[in-house]
């Protein structure tokens, strides 16, 4: 940034991220970099059976061959709590079953962790655990959430009968009930939303170090939320004062959710640390991150749409099977009530709906929030079943679309399903452009051509709306629906003597940009050098407390904190200029980094001459404290909704049944932008993971609870070439909800993408009478549906 | 991802390669480019107590063109076959076929010995080597001796080279005129390895297909020829419906598999359909 640039406003520019030049060349200090002096290495030994009684463990060879220093089994852990389900949403009541730190005398899932070996080097640990003994008594399994909770199902845990964890409903079921009942049409599929392993490129661990003078620990960990970590660990996990732990989050290699969570490897590192006095690293390698880190989605719905021959749509009616797993990650219950749920009836004015979702434990990995967490789940459900009922009426599904959208002047929106209200959109508007840059009448026209010489083109339509920066706490933070604790975030803001501005945040980026961003927002607000301005966060030493990155709520929430604390900032400032101008207070004003008395801006204090003043302190106004610093924590007063219209072009080869992604068009509507280059990598990013889950990503589990698609050789991570290029654009209506009008664009491209690409598969296959078909659209899926519908007909 | 102690040595001769597999016997291994061996070391699938890096023989990396045959070394990697000029003008094919295998990594690293030695069923080359009827030379204790393509893959990952030996080249034809040859492959989309994978061989001769040889990988424990539909196109003209015929009648004797990439059924059904297209693309060259 050179100076000639700072007279412009940085916020709307497309600013090269600051976090780039280090990351790209090597630089970036990932937690598998750290080596303290000393350092163990730990390996832990996974149950191979998906559900089995321990009968009994060996370690003694394993703790005599050369260079162990230690083997440690869930008996030695049982002054450790088990790890603590922080979301009880949904009404979970005495069933809560989170998972211990190592498994104590029945495992339930392939993967569940049983012993623990500490060694010099990590090749000695790995060879240790195979010298462990462990005998098993095989138990029944099951791993399909709906069989799980049906008569004579093999049972995970004795205080949850029918493995049901809970029963979660919102909206009116007796209209629901009756807009079915007395609809022109009424659509109904069973739609799974198939498990998914969110593979950061970067897999998880943790070091930890014990100080016994002080008895302090200090955690590196790869962590999205370090200070709800450092909380749950101590206060829950260990019983300890919550100062005794300091955790620090090195660069992040990717998140998407699952690095939000209180994992055992930060607790069983920080235990032995304790225990043989030298500091433990246990960092995941792929299988492991598949077998024990949180999976996302998985769930087998059973949805009925109401409506009338004129495109109407009058009701819906929603059944779910929410596949938890094992035990209960940290927020997992929130996933598929408040986070799905609640947004059912996406972008439409539905006047009765109705959803029931039941949270069931199976003997697989943990569920978890996943990019997007709960709300792809539900944009894919609804967006699928427009489509469907488009189809079923024969009338355009982009009309049918126009026909239900809540208009501009709805807003602010209660859909009913106990949201706060939806603060700002006009959906028209996105899809409308969206249709604009696709070329939508052309398309129908190609298509038809296509189709007579036995090509089939398919066009699909996904309109989306969601939930990002879920707050106030006074909502989300009530006991029964939330986390019983706030959503708001902080920030500290000081001016130093010498002008730099120092901004310590609890949000922080593991791939997005914040140091950019909210470098961004501070810069020209307070009009300074961007380059003066070091954003400073991931470390609980040192910045204020937050709840951590995830659900896109770092912007909209950490960074109107920031923002906040600008302001605050701002108004000491003009307080200290108008005593060095010996002016009336009220009379000043701030503007582009000086401060002067209205109408006389050739009389100016700079921001440094005043940071200097308050620094040096010997001249200030009679009773202020010294120093330019400020802090907020912001808590919003509702969550951002943003929203938009994604269209995908295909192409089916009947006999292969390949579908060929030949178009990507992306109208996102994130409210006021900051970077738009920053909002642009987010929803490609997002648009990638949602094409994977309609066309490659499964993970499966075989009837034993085995992870078939237990690597990358099976899991079926896209690469570039197996994506399209992708055409942005956006609209943009300002959130009403904090003051700088943002939303958040984190989550959306994978909240919009899976059904974008399905709606225009089967729309291709439509000549064939496929009327649905379930994620992901492989070859062979393809090639099945057409010929069951052929089979059909 | 870690596997279990191993002994390392690096031969610089086909002899001395010979004569550590001679010393360790059935705990040793040959390592070449490593890309199905040390997967299956890090999984803990093989845990061989020795390793005989044969990447840096010389004489296994040698592609030479001697009369109508090409000669490629055990070790030349995918990339040096798929980039090499004698083989791009001689049996464009084969360049293609490991211009396709998996991603730039491992054709930067594997080898086609390797490949062939490890036989997995899901291979690309096996259907190659099946449709151009390549010939697999190997060298042992006892001397040389070489293996007939028809004779190579014998079950899933077993083929006629016997423990001591070491594969040090592969004898390809070069195609002539009226000869053409093609390959057509569904990838699996996590691995790229093939789903059902069909290599086609034809030579005509005036407006008659003379010869026919198909090679079908992917679909079964093992790498097959199709002799059904290979006689349905030989003295055909080799229009569409002769080769419409022809796919029709592949696919018979072949044990599929069925896993989550693939079922046995639908295996089965693209054994026809690609084959179907690696005989239109075979014919258009020979034509050509
Ligand atoms: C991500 C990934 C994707 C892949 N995709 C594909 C694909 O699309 N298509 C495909 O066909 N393959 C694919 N492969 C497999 C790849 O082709 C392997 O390289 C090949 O199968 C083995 O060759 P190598 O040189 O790496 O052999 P190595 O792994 O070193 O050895 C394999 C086996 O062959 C033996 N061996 C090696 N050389 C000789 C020799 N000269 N004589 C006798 N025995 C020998 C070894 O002892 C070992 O048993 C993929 C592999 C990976 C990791």
């Amino acid at each position: 940034m050179t100076a000639e640039a700072m007279s412009t406003k940085l916020v709307g520019q497309a600013i090269k991220r600051r976090e780039d030049p280090r990351l790209i060349t090597g630089q970036g200090t990932f937690l598998d970099d750290i080596k303290l002096p000393g350092m163990t290495h730990a390996c832990v030994l996974r149950s191979p059976y998906a559900h089995a009684k321990i009968k009994s463990i060996d370690t003694s060879k394993a703790k005599a061959h050369p260079g162990v220093v230690a083997v440690f089994t869930g008996e030695d852990m049982l002054d450790l709590n088990p790890l603590p389900c922080a979301w009880q949403a949904g009404r979970v009541k005495n069933n809560v079953n989170t998972p211990r730190v190592l498994a104590v005398g029945e495992v339930h899932f392939a993967g569940d962790p049983v012993a623990l070996v500490i060694a010099e080097d990590r090749y000695i640990a790995r060879d240790a655990c195979d010298l462990i003994e462990v005998e098993y008594e095989p138990l029944p399994v099951v791993v399909d959430a709906k069989k799980a909770t049906e008569p004579g199902a093999p049972q995970l845990h004795e205080n949850a009968p029918n493995n049901i964890v809970m029963e979660w409903e919102a909206g009116d079921k007796a209209k629901a009930d009756a807009a079915i009942a007395a609809a022109e049409v009424v659509v109904r599929e069973q739609i799974i939303n198939q498990r998914l392993l969110p593979t950061p490129m970067e897999t998880r661990g943790a070091i930890a170090r014990y100080e016994p003078a002080t008895d302090e620990f200090t955690l590196w960990t790869t962590s999205q939320a370090p200070h709800v970590l450092r909380l749950l660990l101590t206060a829950f996990v260990f019983g300890i004062p919550e100062t005794k732990l300091r955790v620090i989050s090195p660069d992040i290699g990717g998140g998407f959710g699952q690095k939000i969570f209180c994992y055992n490897d930060a607790a069983f590192t920080m235990w032995a640390a304790r225990k043989i006095g030298r500091p433990v690293k246990f960092v995941e390698d792929r299988s492991e991150n598949y077998k024990y880190s949180t999976h996302g989605r998985d769930h087998i719905t059973d949805v009925e749409l109401a409506g009338n021959r004129d495109g109407t749509i009058t009701g819906l009616r929603v059944t779910t099977y929410a596949n938890l797993g094992a035990y209960l990650s940290t927020i997992a219950p929130g996933i598929p009530t408040t986070l799905y749920g609640r947004i059912i009836t996406g972008a439409y004015r539905i006047p009765a709906a109705y959803v029931k979702v039941y949270g069931v434990y199976t003997n697989t990995a943990m569920v978890d929030a996943y990019r997007g967490a709960g709300r792809p789940e539900a944009s894919y459900l609804i967006e699928r079943m427009v489509d469907r009922f488009a189809a079923e009426i024969g009338m355009d599904p982009a009309e049918v679309r126009r026909k239900n959208f809540i208009p501009p002047d709805a807003f602010p929106y209660d859909n009913g399903l106990g949201l706060l209200p939806y603060d700002s959109g006009n959906y028209e508007a996105a899809l409308n452009k969206a249709l604009e840059i696709v070329g939508y009448a052309d398309f129908r026209k190609e298509q038809a051509e296509a189709r007579k010489q036995g090509r089939y083109l398919g066009l699909g339509i996904s309109s989306y709306v969601e939930i990002c920066g879920v707050a106030p706490s006074k909502w989300i933070g009530l006991p029964g629906e939330g986390w019983g604790a706030g959503l708001w975030e902080s920030a500290n803001v000081r001016v130093h003597l010498t002008g730099k501005v120092v901004v310590t945040t609890g949000s922080l980026p593991h791939g997005q940009g914040v140091e950019t961003t909210f470098a961004q927002i501070v810069a020209d607000e307070l009009g300074v050098p961007y380059d003066d301005v070091v954003i400073e966060h991931s470390d609980t030493l040192g910045t204020p407390f937050g709840y951590g990155t995830y659900g896109s709520r770092s912007l909209a929430v950490g960074g109107t904190a920031v923002y906040r604390s600008v302001a605050k900032i701002k108004e000491k400032a003009k307080k200290i200029a108008a005593h060095m101008l010996e002016a009336n207070p009220d009379d000043m004003v701030y503007e582009n980094g000086r401060v002067y008395v209205k109408g006389s801006p050739d009389r100016a204090k700079t921001l440094g001459e005043i940071a200097l003043q308050a620094s040096v302190a010997y001249d200030l106004p009679e009773g202020m404290e010294p120093f330019l610093d400020e802090t907020s924590y912001y808590d919003p007063p509702n969550c951002t909704f943003p929203f938009g219209t994604h269209i995908a072009i295909v192409e089916v080869d009947p006999d292969t049944g390949i579908v060929d992604l030949k178009r990507y068009v992306a109208v996102d509507d994130c409210g006021n932008v900051i970077n738009p280059m920053i909002v642009d990598g987010q929803i490609h990013g997002g648009i990638a993971q949602g094409i994977a889950q309609a066309l490659y990503e499964r993970a499966v589990y075989d009837e034993n609870g085995q992870l078939v698609t237990g690597t990358l050789m099976d899991y079926a991570v896209p690469a570039a070439h197996m994506l399209p290029p992708y055409e942005t654009a956006r609209t943009v209506t300002p959130s009403p909800v904090n003051p700088m009008g943002v939303k958040g664009a984190g989550e959306a491209g994978t909240i919009a993408s899976a059904q974008a690409v399905m709606n225009a598969v089967i729309d291709a296959l439509a000549p064939f009478g496929v009327k649905h078909m379930q994620m992901p659209a492989t070859p062979e899926n393809v090639w099945k549906a057409i010929r069951a519908a052929q089979s059909a007909s | 991802m870690i596997p279990a102690p191993f002994q390392y040595f690096a031969p610089k001769t086909v002899n001395e390669a010979i004569g550590l597999l001679q010393q360790h016997g059935d705990d040793a291994k040959l390592l070449a480019g490593g890309h199905s061996l040390l997967p299956a070391l890090k999984l803990r699938l093989a845990q061989p107590a020795v390793l005989i890096d044969i990447s840096r023989v010389a004489e296994l990396k040698s592609i030479t063109s001697e009369g109508d045959r090409l000669v490629i070394g055990a070790g030349a990697t995918y990339r040096e076959i798929a980039t090499n000029e004698a083989v791009r003008s001689g049996c464009l094919v084969l360049a293609e076929c490991v211009g396709q295998i998996g991603d730039i990594q491992v054709r930067n690293r594997g080898t086609i010995g390797g490949s062939l030695a490890h036989a997995d069923p899901a291979a690309d080359l096996p259907a190659v080597v099946l449709a151009l009827g390549a010939t697999i030379n190997v060298m042992g204790p006892n001397g040389a001796r070489s293996i007939a393509a028809d004779d190579m893959f014998v079950a899933m990952m077993t083929t006629a080279i016997s423990p001591g030996e070491v594969m040090t080249s592969v004898t390809f034809p070069i195609l002539g005129k009226g000869e053409g040859a093609a390959y057509a492959k569904l990838r699996q989309p996590a691995s790229r390895y093939a789903i059902v994978g069909v290599a086609a061989y034809v030579k005509l001769d005036g407006g008659t297909v003379a010869a026919c040889r198909i090679g079908v990988t992917g679909a079964g424990a093992v790498a097959v020829r199709q002799p059904a539909a290979e006689a349905a196109l030989v003295g055909t003209s080799g229009d569409d419906a002769a080769v419409a015929a022809a796919a029709n009648a592949a696919g018979d004797g072949i044990d599929y598999l069925g896993d989550i990439h693939a079922s046995a059924e639908y295996r089965q059904a693209m054994v026809k359909v690609y084959t179907r297209r690696a005989l239109t693309e075979a014919l258009r060259r020979a034509r050509a």
